[in-house]
């Protein structure tokens, strides 16, 4: 039921061009690295763009069969409308990052090798493969694989420059995602010892609900819930996500956590379609409202910036589940309403996020420290930076004009469509919270400074306007018109045509 | 074969039970290694199952084993890796610490040179 | 009861007792060591399922290489991990929880699966003469799903490299040093004296044979490593620094000669990690000899940690 698809090698090299580059960054190191990033990071985004104007032009998916081997046998890569978004956003905000982090992350001339600079380069480019692997992988074993590559990725970027605190959060992020992959692994076993397959496609059309696809769904999802710190799983995360560095923290919030998610989304709506069930979705999303309130809650509470931003995360995470009820065992138009609204949920979270690392990183810097109590004045010194934190703020709590308003707002009117007004009342309590915590923070940034104000340090004007330009984008998301996108509907496969069968 | 899927099963459960109780982060890990093992011996017996066209058991789920048992070890690696680290800072590796992330005083950033 | 039964029933209850040994244990080191007793008899375990190749990588990594690592890390900081153990009630409650999932998966695996099981031994055979290969697990490795080979190559030298991250700023670059500072005792000097010669040869002869009996490049590469590492560890000669050229060569060119191959084979044979007719099964013994030597260095630098000592002038 899947519509017509096309030939391209683009979804290899959106793989293959990160992970070869990081391998040659490994190889030649030194001043080389920073070289390889400049030519490597654009690049990417090339082939993020053409992946995207293609399937955008086409109109339906673009497919790799890798080595010529067919799937049950082989592997093939898929890169539908949401793949092509998602890898380019992935490619924007990673380029973003990569402009910030130059100046922080820079190898000295004619100095021996530094270790944070090359490591730093190479993880980027690393998390960057990964996430391409995921957005198109069509192969349950294959998705293993790029998970344990964005894990082994990310854990290395928490401890990056961090104090023993940090190397503690990174190993508890490790036990985490591992206990994550070993489920994962479980439920891929059963899948294939009851139908033979392991490519998505495949199995959509095999897969019948009984049992055994039951216990592997749930094995599946409750591994990658612990992989998006989903509630109640969440408790790795804000230490791991604070104590990196800052472009670190960008990354890891805003599309780290996002792969796991997206291979959650993959699972439920495209490789075993008709298995989510009312109380499946409802659960899923229940346990999203109380990731919005605890996390909003819990980050009202924080004393340091980046621990409020990181559990800010937890929460806006807790929105993209609502995708189950209201996309999934729902109907149109609804339906399409809400699968726009949750996308535009996780892209603009993701430029604000990034954003929002990126001002707390600077603020840190010219400050020397991140307690919130004591950010008076830095509006005044650093006022793009704090610019950019509150535009950024403005997208979480959802006001107009931003994306997170278009993303909420569609959400809402999905809800109510549906009749699912509970859903509603939490995106709207939601955004109250986040509201509440944002001002608190851009409330103390205008305040004047105090009388035992500290000197600060100069910070990197174009640093600053890195950032603000990562805000922006997010506010930019909110002139998506305010309707279900076709782009997103590209190869999305249609449930009830398939429960008609 | 029923002997091995049990054995499998059993493992797991150990594995689980390990990694859950224990308090020292190197059992932790030792316990992942036995649960991991039983999940790929569980790949072996839908291996085993699917022996066919002459070969004793399917070669498809053996290669997922053998990138397997390679993705455990790096996982092991590293993890044994942050572990000497935080022996090495802090004198025990215990993961009980309530984290003082909220409470210590920010660290400075990466400064740029 | 036949004679194989027997075997198979006293070889699981082998293998679950010394699990049990290695999770209720009171040291570290004795845990450690029990689970390297525990890999060798589940390479047993794997035999008896008609899986050679695993057997093998069991014994080599799982057990071998991995143990290795262990026993390092047990013997430095395992007599100084005291720590609790959790009260009775949390342990009486993990255990029966478990229990249920021990038995929910016994159940799922003895009465859910499906007969005839579904299986991909069919395909895999009949396309087996077209790849030049014997052994069908190589095929599957280096032919029908070369791409999870080649990722997951990747994700072992991103291991290297986060491992080697946690070097203080200092000394990157710098040496790493195996084991406590001890001097090594008189019977591992004579072993590593005498074994590496041997080890090398089976570890050739591994690799050479892996494409059509059971073998190849994970096995022979491991066994390399582990060679390498008793030399290591007798302090017969030091491990190059991290920041070695040649080291980075040596980890890093199976990988990339797998990646050139795979690119070669888009401008040639009309397919990313496809091979032109008849060149199949040189190019992969190509690529496996590569990835030979690269998984060596990648698991003996993995066992070795992250640099401890400033590298040299």
């Amino acid at each position: 039921m899947t519509d017509a698809a096309s030939q391209s090698v683009l979804p290899v090299l959106g793989i293959m061009l990160p992970a070869t580059g990081m391998l040659l960054m490994l190889l030649v190191g030194g001043r080389y690295v920073e070289w390889l990033a400049l030519v490597l990071l654009p690049a990417g985004l090339a082939v993020a763009a053409a992946i995207f104007a293609a399937v955008w032009r086409e109109g339906h998916t673009l497919i790799y069969v890798v080595g010529g081997w067919q799937p049950p046998l082989g592997i093939a890569l898929r890169a539908d409308g949401l793949s092509a978004a998602m890898m380019l956003v992935t490619a924007v905000i990673i380029c973003a990052t990569g402009l910030f982090a130059g100046p922080q992350f820079s190898q000295p001339r004619g100095r021996p090798e530094r270790r944070a600079p090359l490591v730093f380069w190479t993880l980027l480019l690393a998390i960057w493969a990964a996430l391409n692997a995921v957005v198109v992988g069509a192969d349950l074993f294959n998705l293993y694989v790029a998970l344990e590559l964005l894990t082994f990725a990310a854990v290395p970027l928490v401890a990056l420059t961090g104090g023993t605190e940090t190397i503690e959060a990174a190993l508890r992020y490790l036990l985490f995602a591992l206990l994550g992959s070993v489920s994962y692994l479980i439920g891929t076993v059963l899948l294939f010892a009851a139908y033979g397959t392991l490519d998505i496609a495949l199995l959509s059309a095999r897969v019948r609900p009984e049992p055994i696809s039951w216990i592997a769904a749930s094995l599946m999802t409750i591994g990658l819930i612990a992989k998006t710190a989903l509630f109640p799983l969440h408790l790795w995360l804000p230490p791991a996500h604070a104590g990196a560095p800052a472009p670190g923290s960008a990354v890891l919030s805003a599309l780290v956590v996002k792969g796991s998610f997206f291979l959650i989304v993959r699972l439920w709506f495209d490789a075993m379609p008709g298995l989510l069930n009312l109380a499946a979705a409802q659960l899923l999303a229940g346990l999203g409202a109380a990731a919005i309130l605890l996390g909003s809650i819990l980050a009202l509470r924080q004393s340091r910036l980046k621990l409020l931003i990181a559990y800010s995360t937890v929460a806006q995470v807790g929105y993209l589940f609502l995708i189950f009820p209201l996309a999934g065992a729902a109907s149109e138009p609804a339906s399409s309403i809400a699968w726009t609204g949750g996308w535009l949920q996780l892209f603009s979270h993701a430029f604000a996020k990034a954003a929002m690392f990126m001002a707390a990183g600077l603020i840190a810097e010219a400050l020397g420290h991140d307690r919130i109590a004591e950010l008076g004045g830095i509006a005044r010194r650093l006022p793009i930076s704090t610019l950019a934190f509150a535009l950024a703020g403005l997208s979480l709590m959802g006001v107009p004009p931003s994306g997170g308003f278009v993303a909420k707002w569609l959400l809402l009117l999905a809800s109510v469509m549906q009749g699912q007004w509970w859903w509603a009342a939490v995106i709207l309590l939601g955004g109250v919270l986040a509201g509440a915590y944002v001002l608190i923070v851009v409330g103390k940034a205008l305040a004047p400074a105090g009388a035992a104000a500290a000197p600060t340090a100069p910070v990197s004007r174009r640093r600053e306007v890195v950032a603000l330009t990562v805000a922006l984008g997010a506010v930019l998301l909110g002139l998506v018109p305010l309707q279900p996108s076709e782009l997103l509907q590209i190869g999305r496969l249609d449930v009830h045509a398939l429960a008609a069968r | 074969m029923t002997i091995f899927a049990a054995c499998a099963a059993l493992l797991m459960g150990l594995g689980l039970f390990g990694l859950i109780t224990n308090p020292q982060p190197l059992r932790k890990i030792v316990a992942f290694n036995i649960l991991g093992s039983g999940v790929f011996l569980l790949f072996g017996i839908v291996a085993r199952r699917g022996a066919a066209a002459g070969v004793g058991a399917d070669p498809v789920p053996q290669a997922l084993v053998i990138t397997g048992i390679v993705v455990a070890f790096a996982a092991t690696a590293m993890a044994v890796a942050l572990l000497l680290r935080l022996f090495a800072d802090r004198g025990d590796t215990r993961l009980d610490h309530e984290s003082a992330a909220g409470t210590e005083p920010a660290r400075d950033d990466c400064r740029p040179p | 009861m036949t004679s194989a039964l027997a075997f198979d029933l006293a070889l699981a209850a082998l293998v679950l007792a010394i699990a049990t040994l290695t999770i209720a244990a009171r040291e570290a080191m004795s845990a450690v060591i029990s689970f390297i007793a525990y890999g060798l008899l589940l390479s047993l375990a794997w035999v008896r399922l008609r899986a050679p190749d695993v057997a093998l990588t069991e014994a080599a990594i799982g057990a071998g290489v991995t143990g290795l690592l262990l026993l390092g890390a047990a013997a430095t900081i395992g007599h100084r991990q005291a720590g609790a153990a959790p009260p009775l009630a949390l342990m009486l409650a993990a255990g029966l929880a478990c229990a249920l999932v021990a038995s929910g998966l016994a159940a799922t695996t003895l009465v859910l699966l499906p007969e005839p099981a579904p299986t991909l031994a069919p395909p895999a055979m009949a396309s087996l003469a077209t790849t030049g290969l014997g052994n069908p697990v190589t095929a599957v490795l280096f032919v029908y799903r070369a791409l999870d080979t080649l990722l997951e190559k990747v994700v072992l030298v991103l291991a290297l490299l986060g491992v080697w991250s946690l070097a203080p700023d200092r000394v990157w670059g710098g040496v790493a040093r195996l084991g406590p500072d001890a001097p090594p005792r008189a019977m591992l000097v004579f072993l590593a004296q005498l074994l590496p010669p041997v080890g090398m040869l089976i570890a050739i002869y591994m690799f050479w044979t892996g494409a059509d009996h059971p073998g190849g490049a994970f096995q022979g590469g491991a066994i390399l490593a582990a060679m390498w590492l008793i030399v290591l560890t007798a302090r017969l000669a030091d491990m190059p620094a991290t920041s070695h050229p040649g080291l980075r060569l040596l980890v890093l060119a199976g990988p990339m000669l797998f990646a050139a191959i795979g690119f070669a084979g888009w401008a040639l044979a009309d397919a990313f990690l496809a091979y032109p007719e008849g060149y199949a099964k040189p190019l992969i013994i190509l690529a496996e000899a590569g990835l030979t030597l690269s998984i060596a260095a990648t698991l003996a630098c993995l066992v070795a940690g992250p640099a401890t000592r400033t590298p040299p002038p």
